[in-house]
């Protein structure tokens, strides 16, 4: 449009390219791009419309309804021997629950752990973007990337689309130079260094259960019961976690998986003490 | 007559009666039904549609099948908006072939799903509304079913269902398949001629049930000796 060059105004594509590396993802602002991008991921974003609105206002005529999976528990906490992470396994979409044995735990490396909860695609995406920058990251310098490095990574990957309607809380664990590290990360580009986190819809429940036994020279079985017991709660009474719980605890030299215990079985197991 | 809505309504009927002003404005998506469901057995795997195209109260065809052939070990079942669904396989063939010419070998089905992701999660910010599920031999020639939702998370299940018909199919899969809420059976491995009348009788369920599913059915069998189709009628009511 004349008007619109004789202005010299930016259009939207333009500015995003000078925040956002460069080359490394393009938002197309046409609706028929048809994502050949097999060097650099494109994105295409509908014209003229708030994206984080969008798909809200299609989800209502004419039968549609787009419902994306999402929904979580997820905890991790520091102690005296590493770090404990455990999550829940379902996945619901709107009312529906698409799954009950998703894998929320991201092995980014032997010695990085990425946790997933909001929307699933959103965190699998993101995540496994992360993991290929580490594994860059790993041959470019020749040293192991430190967990500091890797969340400030992802954060400001949320960074360049943020108020775009993605929803993630991550949180990434690891052991590298300066001991074991955990951060909290958000869609928001919340970055926070911490001892102990939770996340997802159920956070609060894990939160109370957590807190209620947290020592920092707990044994470790002790620290595995604990993690247990948090997300084993939080699937009781928050309706959109459920399924198995997933346990990873990281340690110096790596991390093992504990456990994927059923949840119904545990609440049994508990249930002397809770009715 | 109508009757209160199942959970996800797709396909909700319009109210007869005037409620008020409303606001029309013009969606990119429209809803044209269809189920889709994949299994996967020891040596084997099994894609299955129905063949109805419908959009609200009308049927625009009843020949259109919702299983698209990708490679010979590869089956893919997309349902939702068809407009959607023509476009996705048309650019998932094109990236099979650019493949196929860079790579001088065939995507294995681990390769398709994590590259579908990808394509989907493109799309994030205005998707495809399809809902797809992946059916086809992994590279130890075991059975693979990876299912996706419309923004492309994913993961690989032993059974799945999709569409408009899925929250009603699912229940039944977790029962016959995965022997979930039955006490005291014997988990025996699927073999490939129950898994095929299981699919068939599920899909005859649906029928009865779902006004989006039923016509006719296509049932899709991976093996290594290749692809075989069956059609079987259903309900066209």
């Amino acid at each position: 449009m004349a008007l619109f060059q004789v202005s010299g105004l930016k259009s939207y594509a333009e500015l995003r390219e000078q925040i956002l590396p460069a080359r490394q993802t393009h938002l197309f602002d046409r609706t028929n791009h048809y994502n050949f991008g097999t060097k650099t991921q494109e994105f295409a974003v509908p014209l003229g419309v708030d994206p984080s609105g969008f798909l809200g206002t299609c989800s209502r005529d004419g039968g549609v309804s787009i419902d994306l999976n999402h929904g979580t528990t997820t905890l991790a906490f520091k102690f005296r021997h590493g770090v404990i992470v455990a999550v829940d396994s379902r996945a619901s979409a709107g009312r529906y629950l698409a799954s009950n044995d998703v894998n929320k735990v991201i092995e980014i490396n032997p010695y990085l752990l990425g946790t997933m909860s909001g929307s699933a695609a959103d965190c699998q995406y993101w995540e496994r973007l992360l993991a290929k920058e580490c594994r860059l990251y790993r041959l470019r310098s020749n040293h192991r990337i430190s967990v500091a490095d890797a969340s400030k990574l992802l954060c400001n990957m949320m960074l360049g689309y943020r108020g775009m309607g993605l929803s993630m809380g991550s949180m990434i664990c690891g052991w590298d130079k300066e001991g074991p590290g955990l951060y909290y990360v958000d869609d928001r580009g919340t970055r926070l260094s911490g001892r102990m986190f939770s996340t997802g819809c159920g956070s609060s429940y894990a939160y109370g259960v957590v807190d209620s036994g947290y020592r920092e020279d707990m044994a470790v079985e002790e620290a595995y019961e604990l993690g247990r017991r948090g997300i084993a709660h939080a699937t009781h009474r928050d309706a959109y976690s459920g399924g198995a719980v997933n346990m990873y605890h990281m340690q110096q030299d790596g991390w093992i998986k504990v456990c994927k215990d059923d949840v119904s079985e545990l609440i049994h197991r508990y249930r002397k003490g809770m009715f | 007559m109508l009757s209160s809505n199942a959970f996800v309504d797709p396909g909700k009927m319009k109210d007869y009666h005037y409620t008020g002003p409303v606001e029309h404005r013009f969606s990119p998506y429209s809803f044209n039904g269809g189920t889709v469901l994949a299994v996967a057995g020891e040596d084997f795997a099994i894609v299955a549609s129905d063949t109805r195209l419908s959009e609200g109260y009308s049927i625009h065809s009843r020949d259109s099948p919702k299983c698209y052939k990708l490679t010979d070990t590869t089956v893919i079942g997309c349902s939702g908006f068809h407009g959607d669904c023509l476009t996705l396989t048309k650019i998932i063939d094109a990236r099979l072939k650019m493949y196929k010419h860079s790579n001088n070998k065939t995507m294995t089905s681990g390769a398709i799903a994590a590259m579908l992701s990808t394509i989907l999660y493109g799309r994030r910010f205005f998707p495809y509304y399809v809902y797809n599920i992946i059916g086809g031999l992994d590279e130890h020639g075991k059975g693979a079913v990876y299912s996706f939702d419309p923004v492309g998370s994913y993961q690989r299940d032993t059974y799945k269902a999709g569409g408009s018909a899925s929250a009603m199919l699912q229940p039944l899969l977790d029962n016959q398949i995965g022997f979930k809420n039955m006490e005291g059976v014997q988990h025996v491995p699927l073999t490939q001629d129950k898994a095929v009348q299981l699919v068939k009788d599920v899909f005859i369920s649906a029928a009865e049930r779902d006004v989006y599913t039923g016509d006719a059915l296509r049932v899709c069998i991976i093996t290594k000796e290749g692809i075989s189709e069956q059609t079987v009628p259903l309900r066209k009511d």
